[in-house]
């Protein structure tokens, strides 16, 4: 009797997957049957791509600076600290994940505008931060940092306490036990982690729009260079969303095959 | 004759390890159920703990004493620690491995490091070693090689922590044998974690026995088979009997 039930919930479940697949499918499959090689080729040559492409490119590019060169020993110190306050830091950490980008908008204006704490004290120095470039980079290491800090944080937590004992009392300080053991080791877990960070400062639009808004040359990122094009050209939004995806697709694919191929050849032995 | 002594207390959580440990012996085995501090006596020894009171000692070389607020950092004790599962790099071939290590000992140039750790593993017998990837090693290889990597910087103790664990019985015996080849007969003190009286036997001189971080019982391997004074050390016995009958 157990049996035709069974095979229904298989059924329904099988069902259901497919559905769910296509409907992850469907945005990618409108983007490609939206435009023609043809047309792409004359959007891309809009005057508003190329600048927001370069601009994407620099902002990323000095966000992801600051988010390894203060992500890599921020997660260090929470993967080998097991304290109440480290956990607390960890949560902390975690925060900008949970909250949607327009908040974090907000929130750096009302931090580093004329009226924010820190940004009247940066305007006694003649500086100002909302709507300029450091505003975008800002705004992107805000958002994207998270992830790499997790996945750091995670790869180093991975490592065996011996291991790097064992480096230490083989005579290395604990900066060369990190930069010969530890870093080497947790690679591909801060490559990953590096990768999401920068496809997600990459696509990052609300924070930005509200804390460095959309000026053309200076602010506006692919994004909204989107969101601007969809008001005067939809093939330039849609070529710009297509070299998006593409940036997308390539990050993951390359996160993915990467780390396979590197803990294939280490992981046997680090058990 | 190398002088030792261990007095230190350590907390962690609940956990806590207080031993006196005080000799001349070469060769210490450390025995005691799961739990009971064993390998957190190594590597407080190793340097990775700080004790909470007491002192380390080894000759005139005080490596903790908390009445000075001394406490060597593990880069400055020139130990040799082989902890349990081997721990090699795996990102580094046997040779890097080897040549890992700094003290003052140590030669500075790599091709002159990969030259004496060459040398070293022809010393101890692994000649066939030398050109292999971790990856790919077998247990018993792994363990020459972490023992062979420990030996490198000529540390003033060793430290193994369950070397012969998870190796079948032949291999075990093998390695047995190359320790006991190789590293009983050197003058340095070394300590031994083991679960395996035949281990105590073949390699120590001395038993400290460690029941919930205290020391239950000590004395030699013989006295500790004729008058265990601990169930778990007449267990310990009763189990070496039956294996060998």
């Amino acid at each position: 009797m157990r049996q035709p039930t069974n095979r229904f919930i298989y059924g329904v479940s099988i069902c259901l997957a497919y559905l769910m697949f296509g409907l992850l499918m469907l945005p990618l499959l409108g983007l490609l049957t939206a435009t023609t090689p043809a047309q792409w080729l004359t959007s891309v040559k809009q005057p508003i791509f190329l600048p927001a492409l370069w601009l994407s490119l620099q902002t990323t590019c000095w966000s992801m600076c600051i988010i390894l060169i203060g992500g890599t020993p921020l997660a260090w110190m929470l993967a080998k600290s097991a304290t109440r306050r480290a956990q607390l830091a960890t949560f902390f950490v975690d925060v900008p994940l949970v909250l949607p980008p327009a908040v974090v908008g907000i929130g750096l204006l009302y931090t580093f505008g004329p009226s924010g704490w820190l940004g009247s004290w940066l305007n006694d120095w003649g500086l100002r931060v909302p709507f300029t470039t450091t505003a975008v980079v800002l705004a992107q290491v805000m958002v994207s940092a998270p992830f790499y800090i997790q996945s750091a944080t995670a790869s180093f937590r991975r490592l065996h306490p011996d291991l790097l004992l064992v480096g230490r009392t083989l005579g290395h300080t604990p900066t060369g036990v990190f930069f010969r053991i530890a870093l080497p080791l947790s690679l591909p877990g801060l490559l990953a982690g590096a990768a999401l960070s920068w496809g997600r400062a990459l696509g990052e639009f609300g924070a930005t729009l509200l804390f460095a808004g959309n000026l053309p040359g200076t602010t506006q990122t692919m994004p909204l260079a989107i969101y601007m094009a969809l008001e005067s050209d939809v093939h330039v939004a849609i070529a710009l969303s297509l070299f998006l995806a593409a940036c997308g697709i390539f990050t993951l694919f390359a996160l993915r095959v990467f780390p396979t191929y590197f803990w294939r050849n280490t992981e046997e032995v680090q058990q | 004759m190398t002088k030792w002594s261990i007095d230190i207390t350590f907390r962690r959580g609940h956990f806590v390890l207080d031993v006196q440990l005080k000799g001349t012996h070469s060769s210490v085995a450390i025995i005691g159920p799961n739990g009971s501090g064993k390998t957190t006596l190594l590597r407080t020894i190793a340097g990775a703990y700080r004790p909470e009171a007491g002192h380390i000692q080894m000759n005139d070389r005080l490596l903790n004493d908390t009445s000075q607020a001394l406490h060597l950092p593990p880069e400055d004790r020139q130990m040799g620690y082989v902890p349990q599962g081997y721990q090699l790099f795996p990102h580094l071939d046997v040779l890097d491995n080897i040549s890992f290590g700094r003290s003052a000992h140590t030669p500075q140039g790599k091709g002159q490091r990969r030259q004496r750790a060459k040398h070293l593993l022809e010393q101890l017998g692994c000649a066939a070693l030398i050109d292999r990837k971790v990856r790919g090693l077998s247990g018993g290889e792994q363990q020459r090689v972490a023992i062979a990597r420990a030996l490198y910087i000529q540390p003033h103790w060793l430290l193994l922590d369950e070397p012969l664990s998870a190796l079948d019985p032949r291999i075990r015996r093998e390695v047995r044998d190359f320790l006991r080849k190789h590293i009983i007969q050197e003058t340095r003190p070394l300590f031994l974690v083991t679960h395996d009286m035949r281990d105590v036997f073949a390699l120590c001189n001395y038993v400290y026995v460690i029941e919930d971080g205290k020391v239950a019982q000590e004395g030699t391997p013989e006295e500790l088979r004729t008058h265990p004074t601990t169930p778990f050390v007449e267990e310990f016995f009763f189990a070496d009997m039956i294996s060998r009958t």
